[in-house]
């Protein structure tokens, strides 16, 4: 894969391994014995790459969650739809490059596209604010999702902010204000939404575009309260307590399903998303591919019944009759834990 | 989300106001319902106090009393949360940072909420969420114009992770329904409204109250800050710059708001 050289320090036996395995293939004579040396080191590679991935940390998935070569919306765009007809502006002050919004073909099904753009060229970048959001990029994205409701096409979230950006402009046109409209509006909007945190699900900035009929994870994304540097600011007053914060805000895809915070999980190609492009654009297609043919055509007061009851039942609490029982009844409303143990739907 | 440590009219005979750093007689602010008689400034109120200013005396009945906060992350930081949560509840007599019920306004039937900035920094868990929903929820089924005062400095609770962010999803879709049931949502921002509180039901009343010079927005002012590194302008995130730039519809001073919310739920025909 074209990329960056960008390389996180935990995956560095990966790297030395595939430099050793690129000299050996780039031998001029292979004896069997080189032959030999080859197909061990692939094995070995295989069985590294399963060893690192299958047990990243928290803060390691936050890396890989952020890494510059991991596929980003506008990849998606163009690996798993037909088609996409952008459509810019939230028709009151601007248009966030930031969000990206657009009409677009998966197989039959006509869809609006609403995701999140980091950029991948520092110029890109610096374009779309590194994918931190203003209020018109979720003006914008709310807007596109009523065109959509109104002509009964099903909305894709894709998921990927490090949160809404914090500046005076933001304050100034309502960030608040636009976040708490867009989960408003999401809770209630008469057509299927899917939602799909693809790599940073960054607090209320995420959210925002994140309130759907499903909503999974990537296998090595994010989904966080807080970023964990923030978390570790607030509480250790220090931001060097990250990996700590990463580990006790319970943020990954593992900890969210069995939080019943996410429906699904969708596993990444081996090594992470950022390691093969077209791999994990299949995988996201026929997770939604499924999802569509799922949600589309059902009824929408019971789609959106459903939708309420899902967001209803999160939380989790203690509830007693009061003083006069003796003992509370300590029955934490946590989901169910059939659901919670339900296997991923998709796994290729 | 942000940090702050105002713990209200402090003890003593006299105080300073950190309105105008005059120093005040005690007495004489508790008689104005914390508001300082030389500037102005609004102090924090306790969830209690709060139901006392705003209900006809004696209305107030509560809901969901019983809900109680449990530590679902076993998150650990400094100190455990589940240790966080007993100190809290120590301190302040609360359960955790949200009273809700029922009561009379000027005689108008009402739902009410209440969040109290002082327990975890008025910070939304899945208790406040819960409790929040529920009154949203009763209001629809019993047609009652709800009001909800807000005091948090602290946004979505960080000690229950994701569970708290759902929260916001949580209450503003049963707003939603509320909305489409027509009914009428007073919201109250008091200072300080910042994080997930602001960018969830606080923010979607049919009419938005803010009590004068309170912090009010999204990100916290020193974040911003750290990210955009400006010195931020004189006046930033408070009433009178939302209401400037147009997310607040009136500034009400404590000692009118009572008569304000009547006014509204009869203008509104509720
Ligand atoms: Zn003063």
């Amino acid at each position: 894969m074209a990329g960056t050289s960008h390389r996180l320090s935990f995956e560095r036996p990966i790297y030395e391994l595939e430099a050793r395995l690129e000299k050996l293939e780039a031998k001029p004579q292979q004896t069997p014995e080189v032959r030999n040396e080859i197909r061990r080191l692939r094995r070995e590679l295989i069985e590294l790459k399963k060893k690192i991935y299958g047990h990243l940390k928290p803060w390691q998935t936050v890396e890989v969650a952020r890494h510059p070569d991991r596929p980003m919306t506008t990849d998606y765009l163009e690996l798993v739809f037909d088609e996409f007809i952008e459509l810019h502006g939230d028709k009151c002050f601007g248009d966030d490059r930031a969000i990206r919004t657009g009409w677009a073909k998966l197989d039959t099904y006509r869809v609006m596209v609403v995701g999140h753009q980091k950029g991948r060229t520092l110029q890109e970048r610096s374009t779309c604010n590194y994918g931190f959001a203003h209020p018109e990029g979720y003006r914008k994205a709310i807007g596109k999702m009523r065109l959509a409701a109104k002509f009964h096409m099903p909305v894709i979230c894709l998921i990927d902010t490090g949160g809404a950006h914090p500046g005076i402009g933001a304050e100034e046109r309502g960030q608040a204000q636009v976040i708490a409209n867009s989960m408003f509006e999401m809770s209630r909007l008469p057509t299927p939404i899917i939602c799909v945190v693809i790599g940073e699900g960054g607090s209320g900035g995420a959210l925002g575009i994140g309130v759907g009929d499903r909503v999974s994870m990537l296998e090595h994304a994010y989904y966080s309260v807080i970023s964990p540097e923030g978390c570790a600011g607030i509480l250790w007053k220090s931001h060097t307590f990250k990996e700590q914060a990463a580990e006790a805000l319970k943020m990954t895809s593992k900890d969210l399903l069995k939080l019943g915070v996410v429906d699904d999980v969708i596993r990444e190609p081996l090594g992470g998303a950022h390691r093969d492009h077209h791999r994990m654009a299949s995988k996201l297609k026929l997770h939604l591919r499924n999802y569509l043919r799922e949600l589309v055509g059902r009824p929408i007061d019971q789609l959106l019944q459903e939708r309420y009851e899902k967001f209803r039942r999160m939380g989790v609490f203690l509830e007693s009759a009061g003083p006069e029982q003796q003992a509370p009844a300590e029955q934490p409303q946590q989901p169910e834990a059939e659901k919670a143990a339900q296997p991923v739907a998709v796994d290729l | 989300m942000m940090k702050r440590a105002k713990r209200g009219v402090p003890e003593g005979l006299w105080m300073r106001c950190p309105g105008c750093q005059q120093t005040i007689f005690r007495k004489e602010a508790e008689k104005r319902l914390g508001v300082c008689p030389e500037c102005d400034y609004h102090w924090y109120v306790p969830a209690r106090e709060r139901i006392r200013q705003v209900l006809d005396e004696g209305t107030f009945e509560e809901w969901d009393e019983y809900l109680e906060p449990t530590d679902p992350l076993s998150f650990v930081d400094k100190k455990p949360y589940c240790e966080r949560l007993k100190e809290e509840q120590e301190r302040t007599g609360l359960r955790d940072a949200a009273l809700v019920g029922t009561g009379m306004i000027r005689a108008r039937r009402v739902a009410f909420g209440v969040t109290d900035s002082s327990f975890i920094m008025g910070s939304m868990g899945s208790v406040v969420g819960e409790k929040l929903t529920r009154t949203v929820e009763r209001a629809t089924e019993e047609q009652l114009p709800l009001i909800i005062i807000s005091g948090s400095g602290g946004g979505a609770r960080m000690h229950e992770g994701m569970l708290s962010l759902m929260q916001m999803a949580k209450v503003s879709a049963a707003l939603a329904r509320f909305d489409s049931a027509g009914g009428l949502f007073i919201s109250v921002l008091t200072n300080p409204t910042m994080g997930g509180v602001a960018a969830s039901f606080a923010s979607l009343g049919d009419v938005v109250f803010a009590e004068p010079k309170a912090l009010i927005g999204f990100a916290g002012p020193r974040t911003i800050k750290a990210t955009i590194r400006i010195e931020l302008p004189k006046g930033f995130q408070t009433s009178e710059f939302l209401l400037e730039h147009g997310f607040v519809d009136r500034i009400v001073c404590r000692r009118d708001l009572k008569s304000e919310i009547a006014r509204t739920i009869d203008y509104c025909g509720k």
